[in-house]
């Protein structure tokens, strides 16, 4: 009754699909990178000007036009941009002086570690709360757990950071401020894989561990509520059509206990759905982080990227718009390839 | 009422304006059924109004400063406190539903006829145009839509204006495929071979015997969409790429008093409220519309 998960049909005819998602995958890309390519193009900044300076002289304004090879036709322009992308040169930042590639790799850490914890509590409190509210459809739970997740689809989530910095924070102090770890602490564990929790359990520094723990669980926490209400809320909507089933009947006039129906039968059947829903989320994380980061002084990507705005830092900005982006497209993709290789009934 | 209510729901219409009201007043009674749509149709109504009768409703300017009276907190003559010049909180909110339903409005307009055109074109044509329209459209759809529009922003300028075309912009794709899912379960329809069988030419089938059968969808999702786009024009403020400083806009007002939001939480918490109440209130809405509208729809629930 119940569609056993196999791997294998999936993955026994790769060729076609596989290559399908390939070509998919690129043409998205190249997508992404046309648009950040003609948003460095119609800047009102004139990139030259930025090098030279206005008292060069038209031969020298005209030398830097060409050294920078913006005088070659712009669909030349692309494919060297394209070349350069794929080669991971995204350019200098004006800002921080170092190529915006670099400086994208030691922020990106913090942003995933954030996203990561973030998706945890998404799931581990969106999935039962989804769940409850199918099961007991109609009633006062179900209305609470609706307009609780709709919550999420209407609080801004600067506000809700400040708002949970003034409580928590200032207000409480049961956790701490913004930024990463106290400042002290700062530096103190050398980084290996660059997540502040799992390095500084690696240098078992557990005052350090403390500290960034401290930091970072309002921030997540904050960020996991925007994933628990798209997850609620999809969840919610799975098991409703799965509880109008027959085979739930069924296993309810077999006597099957109520927990057990839920849980055991009609949960089982949406797992593979919900690995799609929790990949989308996650990728939506990503972008909310930028808020979040914001608000919070939080030292990821998100946080360089409105730092790189306010500074016109163009090559920044759409560096971390291509990184951002193809993060956000990959998951994506990847959940759509995950759900056709895990539900039988989508290979018909 | 009784006679209004008969002449409403009569089962043969005389005419085509009595039928589209009919139409609507059932709708609007079976909205009014579900307790959250009737609040969240409250609280649409109540902003329009709020927009509307501003300068009636706020007791104070929105933008007249009083030094004398800054940072005061919520009190009866000022409901929500002032701000750090003196001016009232209150009144600036209530001016703010004015540019709230203004960038709603505005980024409706732009992105709905993009998607709504680009999405019947390709059903109706179909082979190529619609491989390559849905393409786009795909490539857009698995963007994220707020770091494009920041990186929009960038590229425009901040602005009031810039932020409601960055918005639009990434917008549009959801129409898109709406239009086009319809299109396609019209495209044989007999009604369609006999308009073209008078002789009628593309343009005329896709706009008028096609797109206005997109509606309802397109209703269900732009009330579903107004939550987001509130959202990211308050982000787009509240980083200050979006509405520019004095214009009571609420992201900004709420940027503004984040530095003090420590000692004087009103300032940022306020407008706050009334982007959440806002937002809530056309999720209910756009819920209870898909409910009566679209029972079987696939954006369901």
């Amino acid at each position: 009754m119940f569609p056993r998960l196999r791997l294998s049909p999936g993955f026994a005819r790769p060729a076609r699909s596989f290559g399908g998602f390939v070509v998919v995958l690129a043409l998205t890309f190249l997508g992404l990178l046309v648009i950040t390519f003609l948003i460095g193009r119609v800047i009102p900044i004139d990139p030259v000007l930025a090098i030279v300076g206005d008292r060069a002289t038209n031969e020298q304004y005209e030398a830097a036009r060409e050294a920078m090879g913006l005088d070659r036709p712009l669909a030349v322009q692309f494919v060297s941009y394209v070349g350069d992308v794929l080669r991971g040169d995204l350019g200098m930042s004006v800002s921080t002086n170092r190529p915006v590639a670099e400086d994208l790799a030691s922020v990106f850490p913090a942003t995933l570690e954030m996203a990561t914890i973030g998706i945890l509590i998404g799931v581990g409190l969106g999935v039962p709360m989804g769940v409850t509210a199918a099961a007991r459809q109609g009633g006062p739970l179900d209305q609470a757990i609706r307009v609780f997740a709709l919550l999420g689809y209407s609080v801004p989530a600067f506000w809700l950071g400040l708002v949970g910095l003034a409580l928590f924070y200032a207000g409480l102090g049961w956790v701490s401020g913004p930024g990463r770890v106290d400042i002290f602490y700062d530096g103190l564990v050398p980084p290996v894989t660059g997540l502040l929790l799992v390095d500084s359990l690696i240098a078992g520094d557990g005052a350090v561990f403390r500290s960034a723990l401290s930091h970072i669980i309002l921030p997540a926490t904050i960020l996991g509520f925007f994933s628990l209400a798209y997850i609620a809320r999809m969840t919610r909507s799975f098991m409703l059509d799965q509880l109008s089933q027959e085979y739930v009947t069924t296993a309810r006039v077999k006597g099957v206990p109520e927990w057990r129906v839920v849980w055991g039968h009609a949960f089982r059947a949406i797992r593979v759905q919900l690995i799609t829903v929790i990949g989308l989320s996650y990728a939506g994380l990503l972008e909310g982080s930028v808020m979040i980061e914001t608000v919070f002084s939080w030292p990821g990507i998100g946080n360089y990227l409105t730092t790189a705005l306010f500074n016109a830092d163009m090559n920044a900005v759409l560096g971390a718009t291509i990184v951002i982006g193809s993060v956000f497209i990959f998951i994506n993709k990847i959940s759509d390839v995950l759900y056709r290789i895990l539900d039988p009934r989508s290979r018909a | 009422m009784t006679r209004l209510a008969a002449w409403l729901t009569d089962d043969a219409p005389a005419s085509r304006a009595q039928a589209n009201l009919g139409r609507a007043y059932q709708v609007g009674q079976r909205l009014l059924r579900n307790p959250l749509s009737a609040l969240g149709l409250a609280i649409i109504v109540l902003l329009i109004a709020c927009a509307a009768f501003a300068p009636w409703i706020a007791p104070y300017s929105p933008v007249g400063q009083d030094l004398g009276q800054r940072l005061l907190p919520p009190s009866a003559e000022h409901w929500m406190g002032t701000d750090e010049l003196g001016r009232d909180i209150f009144s600036r909110v209530v001016h703010g539903a004015r540019l709230t339903l203004l960038i709603v409005a505005l980024v409706v307009v732009i992105s709905a006829p993009i998607g709504l055109i680009l999405g019947a074109v390709s059903g109706y044509f179909g082979g190529w145009t619609d491989r390559i329209l849905m393409g786009v459209t795909d490539v857009f759809l698995s963007m994220p839509k707020l770091i494009l529009a920041l990186a929009f922003v960038a590229a425009l300028g901040p602005g009031i204006e810039n932020a409601i075309i960055a918005i639009a912009i990434t917008a549009w794709p959801p129409y898109a495929r709406i239009a086009r899912a319809e299109t396609l379960t019209f495209r044989n329809a007999e009604f369609v071979a006999a308009a073209r069988m008078a002789g009628a030419s593309h343009t005329r089938i896709v706009g008028l015997h096609i797109l206005p059968l997109c509606m309802s969808s397109t209703i269900i999702r732009v009330t579903l969409d107004m939550a987001g786009i509130i959202l990211t024009a308050a982000g787009l403020g509240f980083l200050g790429l979006g509405a520019q400083p004095p214009l009571p806009e609420w992201g900004a007002m709420i940027s503004r008093g984040r530095s003090f939001i420590l000692d004087q939480w009103w300032v940022a918490t306020m407008p706050g409220f009334a982007i959440i109440l806002v937002s809530l209130g056309f999720c209910f809405l756009g819920d209870g519309l898909r409910d009566v509208l679209a029972p079987k729809s696939e954006n369901r629930r």
